[in-house]
């Protein structure tokens, strides 16, 4: 029985997934709760209660024989009705695929990307799906990047770093308090891959987001990342924007998108600080 | 009121488009060119189109000079001796363009201007060179106020096309059109990016696929007007197209069409465009007397016949009675192969016909993707795209695309709108341009949304300008007009959008 992992979708072409133009594949499953999770349908796998199935306008969802969700691609109206209803922040649009199901949507778009890009929910989750897929990438001379939340032990079980160009690592916060509160987890496994990815040359980018009006929350993670990486690999500010955002959080975080002046001030800090590849986007 | 006075009173029109519009209403009153009844008929349901080229042609449509040869030995007609410094070569060429006939009356190709002032370039300071270019390209927009007007830049890097590209961007124009001869061995990354950025921010320029052109029409190429490729020192005499959308109105079904209704309109096309081509050649005087002709910046055996079809979408379609576009021809397998048939088919029996003249081309025509015109409305999408509004993932639409390009050798192509997010990452934009050129694209445009430049269906506006139409007030542009129509006819301008994370 082949390797499968739950796929929540593929996009052929992004721009915003890592250098060049890159084919980004987004896993089902997140061992960490954001709350500022503009896609929080990717954080569980579905428990297959049915409530999208009664709410579907199209019709797309139904139960096969075993009483699983199964989605209906071409009955779809895209309306993302399920994926507002779910109480589980999940989806029923997920695909259980082999890296063999996988690897056939990548031949289709090889000729025009630079490579590929693991994402999620959190793509760390399905390592061994995610090894064995990144060494059919390089077989056909494309890149491999992961973009992780951090809470996987690259140390203990370094593997795929052989086949991974880089991995792009969302540092969420420094201070552990307000770690925990903004994504339910400890930040501690995030700090030790930030250090072991960095010296192991396999960190590509860091990525923080600044929140509006949280002075104190954002210079403490700004700082403490850029005093780490120095100019050694990129470091992404981006900006907080409420879209897709839970209403519940929205009101803990804000209604609107983090200034992009503010957001520059921290670009600036981190470049003081000798991080000289920080950029806002 | 008479059609001519309608024309004179239009606050809308600027004096040279009144000027124009009046030449021909009076061409038009002439029966010279007779076509057979079969050909009125078809041109009264719509199937056939000539586009509005005038009914007694004196000039080609489409005239692409050897700029090679003013430079090397001048024009006698015009008292221009060969430059030796860049004031006299940009003077030389503004001279020369004036007497460019065509179907705009503006001349659509203005030579690959990189090449042709490097030389000079390069013996001046730069920044003095720089405005020098940047007054030839004011001219060019404010005197030869027309979209189609085209120059062409590449394969290879260099100073002079750095030059143009900064101006442009700088500058915000729409005239003139700008066209990057790509070649994956010959452009560098860094000159393509270069174009990228300017692309996204101007429209321009578009990409060419210099390989493929080469291999049909040698490396002395032209790509003018919207994105035509011919001969240099040569062009293309006549472009009418058949609608094939009303073509399939008259076939019970898509084997009807491709065994009766297609041969029967191929053949008038071909009927009509014979006929224009012997009188161009033998009635008017333009090959016998004119200087370009006489003093061989142009050879008559450089010419041939633009063969245009338009609407294969909305063919395909009503054959295989689709009415839902969202299921149709380029998202739909069985409608995307049955335009494949279509197009073999006129691409079979259009290379059957032996054309008059067309020297160069063992005596045959060549096919052309037309973009549509203003008044097309939503029936006809341009050439072999994939209608507005319904166009797949930009993967799904480059893959439909790379299928049906190699058919038009005096061109196709198709155009990208990008999200914002794309202006910082112009590195994401290339490896789409070469895996698509390499996989048999034959030309790619594409611009950023907002911009107030933008590609309609091949040629560029300014969405400022078209709002200046929509007042009632006059925009300098002659091809505004035609944006206006697209927009509001056909929603040109609606594309979708290639955001991130899609």
């Amino acid at each position: 029985m082949a390797n499968k992992a739950p796929i929540n979708k593929i996009i052929s072409f992004s721009n915003v997934d890592g250098p060049g133009n890159r084919t980004s594949i987004f896993f089902q499953g997140c061992g960490f709760n954001c709350l500022f999770c503009h896609n929080p349908e990717t954080i569980n796998l579905c428990l297959n209660c049915g409530i999208c199935m009664e709410k579907c306008p199209a019709g797309a969802i139904s139960r096969d024989e075993e009483g699983r969700i199964v989605w209906d691609k071409d009955q779809c109206v895209s309306c993302d009705t399920c994926i507002q209803v779910c109480p589980h922040s999940s989806s029923p649009k997920i695909r259980w695929m082999t890296t063999d199901d996988v690897m056939q949507e990548i031949h289709r778009s090889a000729p025009y990307i630079t490579g590929i890009t693991c994402s999620g929910g959190e793509c760390t989750i399905w390592y061994e799906f995610m090894l064995e897929l990144f060494k059919k990438v390089k077989e056909i001379n494309k890149g491999c990047l992961i973009d992780s939340n951090g809470s996987f032990d690259f140390e203990q079980d370094p593997r795929i770093l052989e086949y991974c160009d880089g991995v792009m690592l969302d540092v969420k916060a420094a201070n552990p308090e307000w770690h925990r509160t903004l994504t339910g987890a400890d930040r501690d496994m995030v700090m030790k891959n930030l250090r072991y990815l960095l010296a192991a040359n396999k960190l590509y980018e860091v990525r923080t987001l600044i929140f509006p009006d949280r002075d104190r929350e954002n210079e403490e993670t700004v700082k403490y990342v850029s005093e780490i990486i120095q100019d050694r690999c990129f470091y992404k500010i981006i900006r907080y924007r409420p879209f897709g955002v839970r209403e519940e959080n929205k009101k803990l975080l804000g209604e609107w998108t983090t200034d992009e002046k503010y957001a520059e001030q921290y670009a600036q800090l981190a470049r003081d600080l000798g991080a000289s590849k920080a950029y806002v986007v | 009121m008479s059609e001519a006075l309608n024309i004179i009173k239009d606050e809308t029109l600027t004096y040279r488009q009144e000027l124009i519009a009046l030449a021909r209403l009076g061409e038009s009153t002439d029966n010279t060119i007779r076509y057979s009844e079969a050909y009125y008929e078809g041109k009264r349901k719509g199937a056939l189109c000539d586009l509005n080229e005038g009914v007694m042609p004196y000039r080609p449509r489409y005239i692409c000079p050897d700029y090679d040869l003013l430079f090397e030995k001048g024009c006698a007609f015009l008292g221009i001796e060969p430059p030796t410094d860049l004031l006299e070569a940009v003077n030389a060429l503004e001279i020369f363009y004036a007497h460019v006939p065509s179907i705009t009356t503006y001349p659509v190709y203005l030579g690959d201007l990189d090449k042709l002032l490097t030389p000079f370039v390069e013996k001046e300071d730069p920044a003095f060179a720089k405005k020098v270019l940047k007054l030839f390209l004011l001219q060019i927009d404010k005197v030869l106020t027309d979209s189609f007007v085209h120059f062409d830049i590449g394969p290879e890097d260099n100073p002079t096309a750095r030059m143009l590209l900064e101006l442009t961007e700088e500058m915000q124009l729409a005239v003139p059109n700008i066209t990057l001869k790509y070649d994956p061995e010959r452009t560098s990354d860094d000159f393509a990016l270069a174009c990228i950025r300017c692309m996204l921010k101007t429209a321009k320029p578009s990409f060419a696929n210099h390989r493929m052109f080469v291999s049909e029409w040698g490396e002395d190429y032209a790509i003018a007007s919207c994105y035509n490729g011919l001969k240099k020192a040569g062009g293309g005499f006549t472009l009418p197209r058949m609608r094939l959308y009303e073509c399939s109105l008259d076939a019970s079904d898509a084997d009807d069409f491709l065994n009766r209704v297609l041969p029967h309109y191929i053949d008038l096309q071909l009927e009509y465009m014979d006929k224009r081509v012997r009188f161009i050649v033998e009635e008017s005087t333009f090959f016998k007397d004119n200087f370009l002709s006489t003093e061989g910046f142009v050879k008559q055996e450089n010419f041939t016949g633009m063969f245009g079809v338009v609407g294969l979408a909305e063919c395909c379609n009503n054959l295989l009675g689709i009415t839902d576009k969202k299921k149709g021809f380029g998202l739909n397998r069985e409608a995307t192969q049955l335009g494949v048939r279509i197009m073999d088919a006129i691409e079979k029996r259009v290379s059957e016909h032996v054309a008059p003249y067309c020297d160069a081309f063992d005596h045959r025509y060549r096919l052309h993707a037309q973009v549509g015109i203003d008044t097309d409305g939503m029936q006809d999408s341009p050439g072999t795209r994939i209608p507005i509004g319904v166009e797949p993932t930009m993967l799904e639409q480059l893959e439909v695309n790379e299928i049906f390009h190699k058919y038009f050798p005096t061109g196709t192509g198709d155009i990208f709108k990008f999200e914002e997010t794309y202006i910082k990452t112009p590195e994401a934009i290339l490896p789409i341009i070469k895996g698509s050129l390499a996989n048999g694209l034959r030309y790619f445009s594409g611009y950023l949304e907002n911009n107030d430049v933008v590609r309609v269906t091949g040629y560029l506006v300014k969405k400022s300008e078209i709002e200046k139409l929509n007042q009632r007030k006059q925009s300098l542009n002659n091809v505004t007009v035609f944006g206006k129509g697209a927009q509001d006819g056909a929603h040109a301008l609606d594309r979708r959008i290639q955001k991130h994370g899609e």
